[in-house]
C-alpha cells in the first residue's frame, strides 16, 4: 500500500473521529453533569440532518442549513429535556434506558411520518466541492477537510467553554456537587436544560455535516449512537478529553481497520478468504478495542473510578 | 395466596385459553401470535434472571438470542443441504432434530455468556450496560460480514425441525411444545429465585458489601446467573428461528436487546410472570396498533414512556402492588 493512500485513510479516520466527537461530547456531558444515559441522542443527530436537508431545499444555502440544524436540534433537545428527561434524573439507569429507547421509537417513527421513508439528500455547496492538493501531492476532498477543521474548531471552542466561561464553571460544579451549586443560587434545572440543549446542538451539527456526505434518512443516528457510546466508554464517561481521544481512536481504528486488516490477512491467506476474514474482523475491531480498554482500565482511559 | 400469585394464575390461564379458542375457531394466525408470545416471553425470562434477580442491566441479550437462532440455522442448513459441518478430525453432520439443536443452542449461548460475562462483569453500572451492548453489536457485525451462513441476507430453513413424537408442522403442536418449554423454564426460574443461590444473588444486588462480609464473592454468583440467563435466551432464539424458519443478523441487533428488555420492564422487573405479561402486551399492542396505523411505533413509544414515568413496576407491579423487599 502506498503512503499516499495511507495518509488519505488517516485523514478519513480523522474526519469520522471529529464527527464522533461532536456526538460523544454531548453524551458524555449529559452523563457527567446529570448522570443520565441518553439513547435518544442519535435521534437528535437525525433531527439536525433532517432540519438541514429541509432548510437547504427551501433556501438553497448551506450555511442556513447548518444554522437550522443547530437550532432545530437544540430546540428539540430543550423540549425533550423539559417534557421527559427531567423526570428521569432521580431514576436508575434501567428506567433511563427504557424511557430514552421509547423516545427513539417516537422520534424515528415521527420523522418517518413527516418526511416519508425515502432518504433526502443534502448537497455539498459549490464553494466546498472539489478537492484540494495537500503537501506531498495528495488529492483530498475539500468538504471532508472542512469537516475536520470545523470539528477541531468546535472541540477547541467546547474546551474553552468548559474551562474558561461562567457556564463552564457551573457545568463542572454541577458534575462535582449538584446540591452545593443549587445552594449557591444557580438555577439547576435551567442549567440542566442548557447542557442538554448544548449536547443536542452538537449532535445536530454532526448530523447535518455528515448528512451531506451520506444520505439523510430515518435511523441514521443509531449506528453513530452506538459508536459514540463506544467512544465515551473508551474515554471514560463524563470526560470531554476522554471523549476526544476516544473519538479519534475509534474513527482511526474503524477506517484503517477496514483498509489494512484485509491486506494484512492477504499476506498469509488466499485473497478471497483474506477479504472475508479481514472484513469481519475490521467490523468488530472497535468493539475489540473497547473490550481491551475496559479490561485494562474498567472505567475508561480518563474515567474517574466510581 | 397473594395478589401476585392470583395475577400469575390468571395470566397462565389466559395464555392457555386464547390458543384453545383459536384452535376451536380455526384462527391459525392467533396461534402463531401466541407461539411468538411464548418464545419472546422465554427470552425475557432469561433476561429477567440477570436483570431482575441479579440487577445486571444487560443491553446485549440479543447476542444470546442470535447465537441460539444461528445454532438452529447452521445445524438445519447443513442437514437440508446434506453437507457435513466438519469432516476432519471427526465427522459432524447437521441435524433437523429439535432436542439436539436446543442442546447446541443452550451450550453455545452459555459459552458465549461465560466469555462475555467474565469480561463485562469486571465493570458495573453504565459501563456494564455499554459493554454488553458493544458485545451484542460485535456479533451483529460479525454475522453481517460472515458470508458462509448468508451474511446480511440470513438463512432460510425450508421445513420446520422435528421433535420426536410430535408433528411440529402443525401450528397447535408447535405451540404446545413452546408452552411446555416456557412453563418448565418458569418453574425452574421460580425454584432458582428461592434457592440459596437465588437469595445470595438477590443479596448481591441489594448490598454487595454485606454479602462480601458474610464470605460470598458476588462476581461468581453474577457470572453463573449471567450464564444461565444467556442460555435461556439462547434457547428462546433457537425456538424463534424455528417459528420463522429463518435467521438473520437482525436477531443480534440492539433493537432486539431493547425489545427483550422492554418485555421484562413492561411486565415487571423481577416478577416471575413479568416477561410473560410484557411479551403478551407487546405483541398484542404491535398487532392492534399495527392495524390502526403504519406508524404504530410512535404509540408504542408513548405507551412505554407512560409506563416508565407513571406505572413503575410494570403491569404486574401496578396490579399487585409494591413488592416487600428487605433492603
Amino acid at each position: 500500500m502506498s503512503a499516499l493512500l495511507l495518509i488519505e485513510q488517516i485523514l478519513n479516520g480523522l474526519q469520522s473521529g471529529v464527527m464522533l466527537f461532536l456526538m460523544a461530547a454531548g453524551l458524555t456531558l449529559v452523563f457527567g453533569v446529570m448522570g443520565l444515559i441518553n439513547l435518544a441522542h442519535g435521534s437528535l443527530y437525525m433531527v439536525g440532518a433532517f432540519a438541514a436537508a429541509g432548510a437547504a431545499a427551501a433556501t438553497g444555502s448551506f450555511v442556513v442549513a447548518l444554522v437550522a440544524a443547530l437550532a432545530a436540534a437544540a430546540a428539540a433537545g430543550a423540549l425533550i429535556e423539559m417534557l421527559v428527561i427531567r423526570r428521569l434524573y432521580e431514576r436508575d439507569h434501567l428506567d433511563q434506558v427504557l424511557a430514552t429507547f421509547a423516545l427513539i421509537l417516537i422520534l424515528s417513527e415521527g420523522t418517518r411520518w413527516l418526511f416519508g421513508s425515502f432518504p433526502l439528500y443534502l448537497d455539498v455547496p459549490d464553494w466546498l466541492s472539489g478537492s484540494v492538493t495537500l503537501p506531498g501531492g495528495i488529492q483530498y476532498p475539500l468538504y471532508r477537510l472542512a469537516i475536520i477543521v470545523v470539528g477541531l474548531a468546535v472541540a477547541a471552542g467546547l474546551f474553552g467553554l468548559i474551562s474558561r466561561t461562567r457556564l463552564g464553571i457551573r457545568i463542572r460544579a454541577g458534575e462535582a456537587d449538584r446540591e452545593m451549586i443549587a445552594a449557591l443560587g444557580v438555577d439547576i434545572s435551567k442549567l440542566y436544560t442548557m447542557v442538554f440543549a448544548l449536547g443536542a446542538a452538537l449532535a445536530g451539527l454532526a448530523g447535518a455535516l455528515v448528512g451531506a456526505i451520506q444520505s439523510v434518512q430515518v435511523g441514521m443516528g443509531e449506528p453513530v449512537l452506538i459508536l459514540a457510546f463506544v467512544v465515551i466508554v473508551i474515554g471514560g464517561i463524563g470526560s470531554i478529553k476522554g471523549a476526544f481521544i476516544g473519538a479519534l481512536l475509534v474513527g482511526l481504528t474503524e477506517t484503517l481497520g477496514g483498509v489494512l486488516l484485509p491486506q494484512l490477512f492477504g499476506l498469509f491467506m488466499d485473497p478471497s478468504a483474506a477479504t472475508t476474514v479481514g472484513a469481519s474482523l475490521a467490523s468488530m475491531a472497535i468493539y475489540i478495542l473497547m473490550a481491551v480498554v475496559l479490561i485494562w482500565r474498567p472505567s475508561g482511559l480518563f474515567g474517574v473510578r466510581a | 395466596m397473594n395478589r401476585e400469585t392470583i395475577i400469575n394464575l390468571l395470566i397462565a390461564l389466559g395464555l392457555i385459553a386464547v390458543p384453545l379458542w383459536a384452535i376451536w375457531a380455526d384462527e391459525p394466525f392467533i396461534i402463531t401470535l401466541a407461539t411468538k408470545v411464548a418464545i419472546l416471553a422465554l427470552a425475557g425470562v432469561g433476561l429477567n434472571i440477570a436483570l431482575g434477580l441479579g440487577g445486571l442491566v444487560s443491553f446485549g441479550h440479543a447476542a444470546f438470542f442470535g447465537i441460539g437462532g444461528y445454532a438452529m440455522g447452521i445445524l438445519a442448513s447443513h442437514a437440508q443441504n446434506y453437507t457435513p459441518m466438519m469432516e476432519w478430525p471427526l465427522l459432524i453432520e447437521g441435524t433437523k432434530s429439535m432436542p439436539v439443536i436446543w442442546l447446541v443452542a443452550v451450550l453455545a449461548s452459555a459459552l458465549a455468556a461465560l466469555l462475555i460475562g467474565v469480561l463485562s462483569l469486571r465493570t458495573s453500572g453504565v459501563y456494564f450496560i455499554m459493554i454488553t451492548l458493544a458485545f451484542g453489536q460485535m456479533l451483529y457485525y460479525f454475522a453481517i460480514s460472515w458470508p458462509a451462513y448468508g451474511g446480511e441476507d440470513g438463512l432460510s430453513i425450508y421445513v420446520r425441525n422435528g421433535f420426536p413424537g410430535l408433528n411440529t408442522l402443525d401450528p397447535a403442536q408447535f405451540l404446545a411444545l413452546c408452552y411446555a418449554v416456557l412453563f418448565v423454564v418458569l418453574f425452574l426460574s421460580s425454584r432458582l429465585a428461592k434457592s440459596a443461590f437465588g437469595l445470595a444473588l438477590s443479596g448481591a444486588r441489594q448490598n454487595e458489601d454485606r454479602l462480601r462480609t458474610v464470605g460470598i464473592e458476588p462476581f461468581r454468583l453474577r457470572l453463573v446467573a449471567f450464564v444461565i440467563s444467556g442460555a435461556v435466551t439462547g434457547l428462546a432464539g433457537a425456538l424463534y428461528a424455528d417459528l420463522n424458519r429463518f435467521v438473520s443478523p437482525t436477531m443480534f441487533s440492539w433493537h432486539m436487546s431493547g425489545e427483550i428488555m422492554v418485555f421484562v420492564i413492561l411486565g415487571g422487573v423481577a416478577r416471575l410472570f413479568g416477561p410473560v405479561a410484557g411479551a403478551a402486551l407487546f405483541i398484542v399492542m404491535e398487532h392492534l396498533l399495527g392495524g390502526i396505523s403504519e406508524y404504530w411505533q410512535v404509540f408504542l413509544g408513548l405507551t412505554l414512556l407512560g409506563v416508565v414515568l407513571f406505572a413503575r413496576g410494570g403491569l404486574i407491579g401496578t396490579l399487585a402492588g409494591r413488592k416487600v423487599t428487605h433492603d
